[in-house]
């Protein structure tokens, strides 16, 4: 038998079939819908008479457009917002698939929701129209985001069409330096190879420092594979996972239990595996990181100092210059004098209770700087009663965090929660596009111990010095 | 998907050049969740003024065209962004057949998914239809895929390739999930299968 990555031995296992020309039937165990790819979706089975195949399969979650304000069951303002938002309700009512409204404590970001219930098993595959569902190869699924006609495609046949992707490895070995952290390793290795450097790839994510991270880390690393243009991340599910996977409410459980227990320790990539890629970065060399430009490929150690577009070469010069003046920043500059005016925990990459735990950590008995705006949402209903019952939340404010609800908010800032032009914001989300927190808005990922750092000194902070 | 077989209606002169998909839909309009109710807003900036008032000069809004299902257009239809909204929005209108001597490759291949069929001439025989078009209601052209033959006013006969896949799936009515749909027996041994083997999936 020839030897297997984890990656060819989840696609096997879902293969349906496979037509002469290579194109391949592949059978998808889970779909998380959210409110804005999926209408379309829903009315193209409406207008064909179609039912979804699966519902039980099938998870919908409002996230992206929900107001995060404390007020927000008094309704959502916004009338394109609501419209989205009701339409989703509908359908998940119409067609029979699980949801979890606004009102639900369990609401929260679609890929915080899926593993926290249990949905996301090991060896699954797992789709939604949204390109963060990288996330969930944390657990050693097969993870990724599709477009509005595939969403439909799923709906109606519980398969997607595709074609195999090639197997890259990135290796981290060795142990992280203090103040390093999941964040870190994800933006690092994204900084390494471009953000075009996992295309036509699946990564797998192994090695010691992998393997020391807890869930909570290992789906941060994953979530942003598609950052680095990967088609989805994965990690070899380990006792870490079983451990974080029983109990959860749709786990198997009891004589089932085992049964998956037993399968799910079959999946590891095999020993003589053939990878098209490899990429080993030594844990020590990783650094807390920080984005200055446009493009989460513009990463850089905290300790380092705003480039000059004339160090990069071809069209980047271009791009350089230009992600230097929209941030606003002078080549030359040190990191750690970036002013900041806005500081946002929260996302599909670190709004979960560990990451919390870190701000709180942080920022105890401290206060956040005069005039800093401050937010923290958690990624779930589920994360922000754990935060409130350990305390955390109370730490937060205290320090003049404010504590909102679950949903997307700033990542993407298509509720009212946005930057103005102008304004700059160390975020932990993943994308620090153009606008993509407001327009004329400025965003440095960061990791949320950095983040709250930059929220008590105002700048750009080395965790390593407070 | 609809079924496309013969499409027998009047046929609306689009000669300018270059249609591109912000014309036949503009962005303002892609803020919906329905893929349905774009018609009204087709070729928008066209067809209306500042005031929302109809623009009488605009070619659909002509009593002869109201009621178009064929567009005959100028070079390059369909060329800008890959917003699957422009056949929606055509297809949503009643427009089944648009005729060109090219077009953009990504809404040639969005108008076949959504049961349009984009037809490529030679320059002659687009000019002779473009005056066919402009005859209005009294010139019904008729467009028949199976056979791939357009019949215009007069009788004369024009006939047209297309790619054998795409007619099957438009004569048909398949689109890709209606084509994995065939497929259904396969989907559901492997659901039986894995029901077995992986209960707790
Ligand atoms: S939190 Fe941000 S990245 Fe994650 S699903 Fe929401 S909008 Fe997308």
């Amino acid at each position: 038998m020839t030897a297997k990555t984890l990656y060819d031995k989840i696609w096997d296992a879902h293969l349906v079939s496979t037509d002469e020309d290579g194109t391949c039937l592949l059978y998808i165990d889970r779909h998380l819908v959210h409110e804005v790819t999926s209408p379309q979706a829903f009315e193209g089975l409406r207008n064909a008479n179609r039912a979804v195949r699966a519902p039980e399969k099938t998870i919908a979650v409002p996230d992206h457009n929900v107001p995060t304000t404390l007020d927000r069951l008094k309704g959502v303002e916004n009338e394109e917002s609501r419209i989205q938002l009701d339409a989703l309700e509908k359908n998940a009512l119409d067609f029979g698939v699980h949801y979890y409204p606004v009102d639900d404590i369990r609401q929260g970001i679609v890929h915080i929701v899926g593993p926290e219930q249990g949905w996301t098993l090991p060896g699954m595959t797992v789709v939604c129209g949204d390109s963060h569902t990288a996330t969930h190869g944390a657990f050693g699924a097969l993870a990724h985001g599709i477009g509005t006609s595939e969403v439909e495609h799923v709906l109606a046949t519980q398969t997607l069409i595709q074609a195999k992707s090639k197997n890259m490895k990135v290796e981290i070995t060795g142990k992280l330096k203090p103040g390093v952290t999941a964040k870190d390793i994800t933006m690092h290795v994204i900084g390494q190879t471009g953000t075009a450097g996992g295309t036509g790839h699946v990564i797998e994510y192994c090695g010691e420092a992998i393997r020391a991270l807890s869930m909570e880390g290992r789906m941060t690393v994953c979530n942003m594979a598609i950052e680095g243009g990967a088609r989805a991340g994965l990690i070899a599910p380990d006792q870490k996972t079983f451990d974080y996977v029983m109990g959860r409410p749709h786990a198997p459980k009891g004589a089932a239990w085992e049964a998956a227990l037993s399968y799910w320790k079959t999946l590891f990539s095999d020993e003589d595996a053939v990878f098209d890629k490899v990429l080993t970065i030594k844990a020590e060399d990783i650094e807390p990181s920080v984005t200055w430009g446009t493009s989460p490929e513009d990463v850089l150690p905290i300790s380092a100092t705003v480039p000059f577009a004339s160090a990069f070469e071809g069209g980047k010069v271009e791009a350089a210059q230009r992600a230097l003046d929209y941030m606003g920043l002078t080549p030359g500059m040190k990191l750690t004098d970036i002013k900041i005016d806005t500081v946002f925990i929260g996302s599909c990459t670190n709004g979960r209770i560990e990451d919390l735990r870190a701000v709180a950590e942080v920022v105890k008995g401290k206060k956040i700087k005069d005039g800093m705006r401050a937010m923290v949402v958690p990624g779930s209903g589920l994360v922000r009663a754990q935060a409130e019952e350990e305390g955390i939340a109370g730490i937060l404010q205290d320090a003049g965090f404010e504590w909102r609800l679950a949903g997307c908010s700033m990542c993407l800032a298509m509720n009212p929660d946005q930057l103005q032009p102008g304004e700059r914001c160390a975020a932990t989300s993943n994308r620090n596009f153009e606008g993509r927190q407001g327009r004329g808005g400025r965003t440095h990922l960061v990791s949320p111990a950095m983040a709250a750092a930059a929220a008590l000194t105002g700048h750009l902070t080395d965790i390593r010095d407070l | 998907m609809e079924k496309f077989t013969k499409v027998t209606g009047v046929a609306a002169p689009m000669p300018l050049i270059n249609i591109d998909t912000d014309m036949i839909i503009p962005k303002l309009f892609l803020k919906t969740i329905k893929r349905s109710g774009l018609g009204k807003n087709l070729f928008d900036e066209m067809r209306y003024d500042d005031a929302g008032e109809e623009i009488p000069d605009f070619v659909l809004n002509k009593p002869a065209y109201r009621n178009a299902e064929i567009i005959v257009a100028g070079d390059n239809f369909g060329c800008g962004s890959s917003r699957e909204h422009a056949p929606w929005a055509l297809l949503d209108f009643g427009i089944r057949v648009v005729i060109s001597t090219s077009f953009a490759d990504i809404f040639y291949s969005n108008c076949f998914k959504n049961g349009i069929l984009p037809i490529i001439l030679a320059q002659e025989d687009v000019d002779k239809l473009m005056d066919d078009a402009g005859r209005g209601a009294n010139a019904i052209l008729s467009v028949d895929l199976e056979n791939q033959k357009i019949t215009g006013p007069d009788g004369g006969e024009v006939s047209f390739e297309v790619d054998a896949f795409k007619k099957h799936c438009l004569l048909n009515g398949l689109d890709d999930i209606g084509l994995t749909m065939q497929k259904s027996d396969a989907i559901a041994a492997f659901e039986a299968r894995n029901a077995a083997a992986m209960p707790w999936v």
